[in-house]
């Protein structure tokens, strides 16, 4: 039985210091711990997608991580990709398009493609389908979701929809 | 999950947690799979030790630090101009998400016969480097890699690097995957070839491993004799193509029978001259 530790890292732009086992899964921190309930998870096994998040900016799998791991780290979830108020381009376009239907996959789709538009911020469709091949959606067909992607991409360089 | 998990800076912070039976995780995209609710009791984990990371060229050779994931090796420059055959396998390695987290290392000490950088690897007669508090020792992969699963890694031991030969800059450089799916997918057969030819387009050497197709990725050299010497066509890629069937040993399983595997591994071979302009 391990000892718990004082994990100290950045979450959606806040400092955040909380105590617990380091063997817990990142998921479970997030959703249990920390009441972020954005990351999903699907499969468990680092094979849906649903519970990715940006950790230094990479879009990782959550539920393949360990608490002890984001120490120091910057930690960004669906939710601090943008708010209600003040929404990301892909959470206006996947609303815009309707590339949301049940709903379960969408953070991990969105965290996903943030990782892609900032580093890629004009792909094609071809490169928007290869980023979010590791996330599974059952109710789409993901066409509705790949145009919502373009549409953010261009919203974000500033060019006319 | 109760273990108890440590992320040294450094390989002086490494060593006393292998000594106290640590487990040693690199992206954990295996470890943390196969244990699923059932930790081990200490983990150590590598990603923070510097020194197991960076892409250089080092006396004729590519050295590819152990914890690199397979995303930051796709981007490296010398890995994408001058090993072609590893890059393509890394680009359809798992996931975006799962290569943003595993890493060459793990691929290795995994030993999964269908581990995708490894049939390239072993194509490139690629060494891994073993570290220890003793010291440093190089070994050649396929003699690292004993079966499913099984590698010669000592207690107290990791993988710190693999080193690549630089492959003469005219090889051509092949790599397919059969899989059931384009993304996250574990192969049904890979081939990887590296095949240097002369002025004439006379094989000077051929190197072929086949993944998926039995215990472990299987160097073909009867195959890669049999191209010896020979234009690269279709009438010796088909001689190759029987040697590889009578030299691989697949097994049926969920994803592929071993009958389809073995027309398939052998077939595979026609595109290296297809695939190539």
């Amino acid at each position: 039985m391990s000892k718990n530790i004082t994990l100290a890292f950045t979450l959606n732009g806040e400092p955040v210091s909380i105590e617990t086992r380091p063997g817990r899964r990142v998921l479970d921190l997030l959703r249990d711990d920390l009441g972020l309930t954005a990351a999903k998870e699907g499969c468990g096994s680092g094979e849906c997608g649903a519970c990715a998040v940006l950790v230094d900016g990479t879009a990782r799998l959550s539920c393949l991580m360990l608490a002890a791991q984001l120490e120091g780290r910057e930690v960004i979830t669906a939710e601090g990709l943008g708010t209600v108020e003040n929404p990301h381009p892909l959470q206006v376009e996947f609303a815009a398009h309707g590339a949301v239907q049940c709903g379960y996959c969408t953070p991990g789709m969105t965290v996903a493609t943030a990782e892609l538009l900032a580093r890629a911020p004009c792909p094609d469709r071809d490169e928007v389908r290869e980023a979010i091949s590791g996330n599974l959606c059952r109710c789409t067909g993901y066409v509705k979701i790949v145009d919502a992607v373009l549409a953010a991409a261009k919203a974000m360089r500033g060019e006319e929809p | 999950m109760n273990a108890d998990v440590r992320c040294p800076h450094d390989l002086a912070g490494l060593w006393p947690l292998l000594e106290d039976g640590a487990v040693v995780m690199a992206g954990g995209t295996d470890l943390l799979v196969r244990r699923r609710g059932e930790l081990p009791t200490v983990i150590a984990c590598l990603e923070r030790i510097v020194s197991l990371r960076g892409v250089g060229e080092e006396d004729g050779f590519v050295r590819m630090g152990a914890c690199e994931t397979h995303a930051r090796l796709l981007l490296h420059p010398l890995v994408r101009d001058c090993l072609p055959v590893l890059a393509r396998a890394l680009a359809v390695l798992g996931s975006p998400l799962i290569r943003n987290m595993g890493t060459l290392g793990g691929n290795i000490v995994t030993a999964s016969p269908a581990g995708d950088t490894l049939a390239p690897l072993y194509a490139l007669d690629a060494q891994v480097e073993l570290a220890s508090r003793l010291g440093t020792r190089r070994v050649s992969l396929d003699g690292f890699i004993a079966g499913p699963g099984i590698t010669r890694l000592d207690p107290g031991e990791i993988v710190a690097a693999v080193l690549v030969p630089l492959p003469a800059p005219e090889a051509r450089q092949h790599f397919e995957k059969v899989g059931r799916r384009k993304a996250l997918a574990i192969s049904v057969v890979s081939l990887a070839a590296v095949i240097r030819t002369d002025r004439e387009g006379v094989v000077a050497e051929a190197r072929l491993a086949l993944g998926s197709v039995g215990s472990t990725v299987i160097r073909c050299k009867e195959a890669e004799e049999s191209l010896a010497g020979r234009h690269l066509d279709r009438e010796s890629l088909l001689a190759a193509g029987a040697a590889v069937r009578r030299e691989i040993a697949p097994l049926d399983d969920l994803r592929a029978s071993a009958a389809y595997r073995r027309d398939v591994a052998g077939n595979l071979l026609l595109r290296i001259i297809a695939a190539t302009p």
